[in-house]
């Protein structure tokens, strides 16, 4: 450990976050449409990481179905970008009873889906307390199984296999920058807003408590920790964050289908939760970067004028991950409770 | 009337009967002392106490209320806190944390500066301040035993149960142990209830031992009338358990 004083350590951190901000805020200037786009999907995965953080980095609960609950948010917009005007011309036939309007700005459904898919992963988990470990993970690997089967039955509001496409996106309130410019500004200030949230949360007493039930159920329920209020809590803001992101991916692909949100994300997503850092929401950024990028680079290896099988990244990422078992001694028991944090680990005050 | 009162409590685990027709009763403000050779029952009646087990039958009068209908959660918002006989502590958190996890009942959800306020001033009561913003594992055995006290002690309860505060202490440990359970118990208005193997410390600071034997209570009264009777040394003697 480092023996700086605690104030200064936390000094360099907002430095650091400040940095980072600045960075984000002019780097499309600097890059072509394509690149931009790129660095859209890293807030998107961000959002995404920050919410499976919570659950799994904080709570210490596993989620291999993330990236479901994601396709959850990314249907709520199209569903509510098209409208039943839209679905309609689309030749589906959506029920009556659906509050569906006639379209709405793509923008203005990403609080819907974050409400909606907060809602649905608050009744996954309050089930999902019985389960731990291991059951829990074969639960959440469910969902991300059994999503695309859903989407295909519900063909009437989805689209089915062939999916939903949404309108090309555009820059809205007559603002003057190009579409790829406003999806990257949009997904990165929901990026900017839900870290704030996650921030706040994870110092507060209900971040205290995720801790404590991850770390010892019986010394938090002693303490008067409810581990399944906790724990429910902890799947619902969770997911509501996989929501937004799988609502903003939506609308920077502008179509959703079934395999948009295929089991391999799930998997991804938790691989990169562990690269970033479990309990470590700086950390999270690493992970966001290397699940967008590190598929491209392990495809296409930079100065090596030669291409890889489509299997590459997959065998990457677990090297890498099982590069970073070994390097943090808690290992793989660590990766359900305590992989150290080595960003936001509290330093000993020298003043003693 | 007693603060607590335990009334014909049986427990059993598959053939084993842990707790078999246990009554005593605790004055407020006083000490009282749990003893008895390994396995008599002394973890479970704090764990039947305090709703992590449930009770066969019987009853446990908590302040007039029965604590066996409150909820696990809610036992320490009825004013009963513990420690734990291996130290259940949250190893991954700072001690300030841990501290605060156990104001859990008494802090506002966001912004909880009286919370702090609350924690600081518990870890100050047990000279822990220095160590505030440290993580918990790696510290020193005995360093954590206080600090579960202090995270039992900041919620402010009225009656406080220690499971075996001096296992695991050095000999100098178990010296001060004393003092500060009969300081803490002034300071912050407690009834202690106090499990112990260490014989001197219950000797020296208990009103009134209760003795259990294989899940039967066999004595109670005060250390110089438990020490003499018969039924506990026979109990002691015919175990390993080096006591008395
Ligand atoms: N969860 C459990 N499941 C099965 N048996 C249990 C359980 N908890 C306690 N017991 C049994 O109940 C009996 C009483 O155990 P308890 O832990 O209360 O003893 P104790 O008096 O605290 O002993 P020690 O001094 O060793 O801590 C023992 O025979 C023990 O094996
Ligand atoms: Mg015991």
């Amino acid at each position: 450990m480092i023996g700086l004083p605690r104030p200064l350590y936390t000094a360099l951190k907002l430095a650091a976050l400040a940095g980072v901000v600045a960075i984000l805020a002019v780097l499309p200037r600097f890059m072509g449409e394509f690149r931009v786009g790129q660095f859209t999907f890293v807030g998107i995965y961000f959002i995404a990481l920050l919410g499976l953080n919570i659950l799994t980095g904080y709570s210490g609960q596993i989620s291999l179905g993330h990236g479901a609950f994601m396709g959850i948010g990314a249907y709520v917009t199209a569903v509510l970008t098209l409208g039943r005007k839209g679905l309609v011309l689309f030749g589906h036939h959506p029920p009556h009873w659906l509050p569906l309007g006639d379209g709405m700005r793509p923008a203005l459904t990403i609080p819907i889906a974050l409400v909606v898919t907060g809602i649905v992963g608050l009744l996954f988990g309050m089930p999902a307390l019985r389960l731990a470990g291991v059951s829990l993970a074969l639960a959440t690997f469910a969902v991300a199984v059994s999503l695309p089967t859903v989407a295909k039955r519900f063909e009437d509001v989805t689209g089915g296999g062939g999916g939903l496409s949404l309108p090309l996106p555009e820059t809205p309130f007559g603002l003057h920058v190009s579409a790829p410019h406003w999806l990257y500004y949009e997904a990165w200030g929901c990026a900017a807003i839900l870290f704030v949230v996650a921030w706040v949360l994870v110092r507060a007493r209900v971040g205290r408590a995720w801790r404590a039930i991850r770390d010892g159920e019986l010394a938090a329920t002693a303490s008067g920790v409810s581990p399944a209020l906790y724990k429910t809590l902890a799947f619902g803001v969770s997911s509501a964050f996989a929501g937004v992101a799988g609502s903003l991916l939506a609308i920077q692909v502008a179509f959703v289908n079934p395999d948009t949100f295929p089991l391999s994300l799930s998997i991804l997503l938790l691989a990169s939760v562990v690269v970033g850092g479990l309990g470590s929401l700086s950390g999270v950024i690493v992970g966001a970067l290397m699940l967008e990028f590190l598929p491209v680079y392990a495809q296409h290896p930079p100065l090596f004028g030669q291409s890889f099988s489509k299997q590459a990244p997959g065998v990457v990422f677990g090297v890498v991950l099982i590069l970073i078992m070994f390097a943090v001694p808690a290992g793989a028991a660590g990766l359900l409770r305590r992989i150290v944090r080595p960003l936001t680990k509290p330093v000993p005050t020298v003043s003693d | 009337m007693a603060l607590l009162e335990v009334d014909q409590v049986t427990r059993r685990f598959g053939g084993i009967v842990a707790l078999s027709d246990v009554s005593l009763e605790l004055e407020e403000g006083t000490i009282g002392g749990l003893i008895g050779p390994n396995g008599a029952g002394k973890t479970t009646l704090f764990n039947v106490i305090t709703r992590m087990y449930k009770a066969d039958s019987g009853r446990v009068v908590f302040d007039g209320r029965n604590l066996l209908r409150v909820r696990p959660t809610r036992v320490i918002r009825a004013g009963v806190a513990r420690t734990f006989q291996n130290v259940a502590l949250f190893p991954s958190m700072t001690v300030l944390d841990n501290v605060l996890v156990g104001a859990h009942t008494r802090v506002r959800p966001f912004g909880d500066r009286t919370g702090k306020a609350l924690a600081r001033e518990t870890l100050e009561a047990l000279t822990l301040s220095p160590l505030a913003d440290r993580v918990v594992a790696g510290l020193p055995f005995g360093t954590l035993k206080q600090i579960e006290l202090a995270r039992a002690l900041v919620s402010r309860p009225r009656l406080l149960l220690l499971d075996e505060p001096a296992g695991g202490l050095n000999h100098e440990e178990v010296g001060e142990l004393g003092g500060l359970i009969r300081r803490i118990r002034k300071d912050f208005d407690l009834t202690v209830f106090l499990v112990e193997h260490h014989m001197n410390l219950v000797m020296s600071v208990c009103d009134r031992v209760h003795v259990l034997n294989f899940g039967q209570k066999i004595a109670e009264g005060t250390p110089a009338e438990v020490r003499a009777d018969p039924a506990v040394i026979q109990a002691y003697l015919g175990t390993d358990s080096a006591a008395a």
